[in-house]
């Protein structure tokens, strides 16, 4: 049996601030190739601490005291930063939030677009462009050769976040790794974009991890997903399940929480206390038995 | 509220060599009706002329051309001393309470302010007093007084600018993308706040968002914008169930919603 794809297992992490507070505890995940799992929760849940786990970029800070994060069986955490990015560069890749911030705003798209595939894949000058205009004709960017030449704040939001998507799948990565990708951009972009995630995803058999707030985006793009409070992780399964039978009490309060356009009547109930009271109660359980066998 | 014709235009004059610059126009003649106690949601894409529209109601952007009337007087080029009665009955709710609210002072002072200065509280103590209802309103403890606003979480800041907006007892309100920023709990709480708010001091709202389904929740009636003209307008049930305009189509069809439907991402592609 081959290994997952990513397989990430009892991962700890805890932060400096106020002393050493747990922010991840024990999340275990497996993903496999072609396959988009959801990372989900509320702000201060953990999701983006566990993409940049696996990316090796944590803060300062932040510290995993605690489990595996492995790529096609090797251990991640266990590379030091040179063997991290010898092994990572070329296969694992990343769709940021802020398209504008993450583009370098001095230079040409051409430029940012051609870097990887001339430092990853040897390719010239010639053979870089025609392979990046490629990508751009794949994340159906109008007209390619202007978007070549055009500095990133010549480019609207979504034109910005298809070339991410363009450098992020150029390399034709194994894992992609999406952090909130589409939270800034107009409903209509957002549903261009996560159309084309979806189809770049597919074609290329590449494994996902989306991470996002939001519900509705999460039943609409991903297979599998984890969905976490406070570092833990509360539910996980096919998003079948999680949508249509969700089993924890935190999953249906905030599927009730959501608002509906279809079913105006539902939607919008203020998560109860006492589920967040469950939900603590959880961690504090889980907490106190941890300490014990550390 | 009622506002016709409403043309906003930015820009223009002359450049630094002496050309004609002309002015760009961000609102086209826009027609918007407003009761007494109503709610009404202003929806479409960025740069629809959505912020424009509701600081126009507001009266804090010059309109070009048109009328807006506020409880029948004509506010449309008055000058800034000639509102400023008009200002305590009129507020605005912002999107990021971290930029609207002064990190310098405390929740104290940034609520008893607005109170001295339209002279609804005689002195400090009395405003107090107003502004511990208030607070207690919104489900804020008495505590908040002491803090600062970065002390504060995210949906307590935006319960804050609520407060800040509604101690004044105003007439209308403008709620611009005010639970954008906010996680799903957070925002079901601050919306039910809201509605309550609004039921109780019979408010009438204009409720600027991009997400239609928190709109539908929310609002009565719903006029969708695309490139600062009107392209629908109705009650919700209606609009959402019924649209008439291909875009208000597009728009309801963006939603992703937490339900199953693997046709969804595939429905509605433009082609490109």
């Amino acid at each position: 049996m081959t290994a997952p794809l990513l397989s990430i297992s009892h991962l700890t992490a805890v932060t400096d601030r106020n002393g050493e507070t747990p922010i991840l505890r024990d999340v275990s995940l497996d993903i496999e190739r072609g396959e988009v799992h959801g990372l989900v929760g509320e702000s201060g849940a953990g999701k983006s601490t566990i993409a940049k786990a696996i990316l090796g970029i944590l803060p300062h800070g932040i510290r995993v005291t605690r489990g595996v994060v492995a790529l096609e069986g090797e251990d991640l955490l266990a590379l030091d930063a040179n063997a991290r990015r010898r092994l990572l560069g070329p296969t694992v890749s990343l769709i940021p939030q802020d398209p504008l911030t993450a583009l370098n705003p001095g230079r040409r798209i051409e430029a940012q677009l051609t870097d990887g595939l001339r430092l990853w894949r040897g390719l010239s000058f010639q053979d870089a462009r025609a392979r990046a205009l490629q990508l751009l004709d794949e994340v159906q960017m109008a007209d390619p050769h202007r978007v070549m030449r055009a500095y990133p704040h010549e480019l609207s939001g979504g034109m910005r976040q298809r070339v991410l998507i363009a450098a992020a799948f150029a390399l034709d990565p194994k894992l992609v790794i999406a952090d909130e990708p589409t939270t800034a951009l107009d409903v209509t972009v957002q549903k261009q974009i996560l159309r084309l995630i979806r189809v770049l995803q597919e074609r290329h058999g590449t494994g996902v991890v989306f991470v996002t707030h939001d519900l509705g985006v999460v039943a609409q793009i991903c297979d599998r997903a984890t969905l976490l409070y406070m570092g833990k992780t509360m539910e996980q399964g096919p998003i079948k399940d999680l949508i249509d039978a969700p089993r924890h009490p935190y999953t249906r309060a905030l599927m009730n929480a959501c608002p509906r356009y279809d079913q105006p009547g539902r939607g919008l109930a203020p998560v109860p206390e006492a589920v967040f009271a469950t939900c603590r109660a959880e961690i504090a359980a889980f907490d106190r038995a941890g300490a014990g066998h550390v | 509220m009622d506002a016709r014709g409403v043309v906003v235009a930015y820009g223009g004059g002359r450049s630094a060599f002496g050309e004609e610059k002309p002015a760009k126009r961000v609102l086209h003649g826009v027609d918007m009706v407003i009761g007494r106690g109503e709610t009404v949601g202003i929806v479409g894409e960025s740069g629809s002329g959505k912020t424009t529209l509701g600081r126009a109601l507001l009266g804090l952007v010059p309109v070009a051309d048109g009328s807006i009337r506020f409880d029948g007087r004509e506010i449309a080029g008055l000058t800034e001393s000639a509102l400023r009665p008009l200002r305590r009955r009129m507020q605005m709710i912002f999107q990021d309470p971290m930029s609207s609210l002064n990190p310098r002072r405390d929740i104290r002072h940034i609520l008893v302010g607005p109170l001295l200065l339209h002279g609804l509280a005689r002195n400090f103590a009395e405003a107090e007093t107003q502004v511990r209802a208030v607070l207690d309103r919104v489900g804020l403890p008495a505590s908040a007084l002491e803090r600062y606003p970065h002390e504060l979480s995210g949906g307590q800041r935006q319960r804050v600018g609520i407060a800040r907006a509604v101690v004044l007892a105003p007439d209308f309100v403008l709620a611009d993308e005010i639970v954008s920023g906010l996680d799903v709990s957070t925002q079901a709480q601050a919306l039910q706040l809201l509605g309550e708010l609004k039921r109780d001091m019979n408010l009438s709202m204009a409720f600027i968002s991009h997400d239609l389904s928190v709109v539908r929740a929310v609002c009565d009636r719903v006029y969708v914008l695309s490139c600062g003209r009107v392209v629908e307008e109705g009650v919700c049930g209606r609009v959402f169930s019924a649209p008439r305009d291909p875009y208000t189509r597009v728009l309801i069809d963006a939603i992703p919603l937490p339900v199953i439907d693997p046709q969804w991402l595939g429905r509605g592609q433009r082609p490109t």
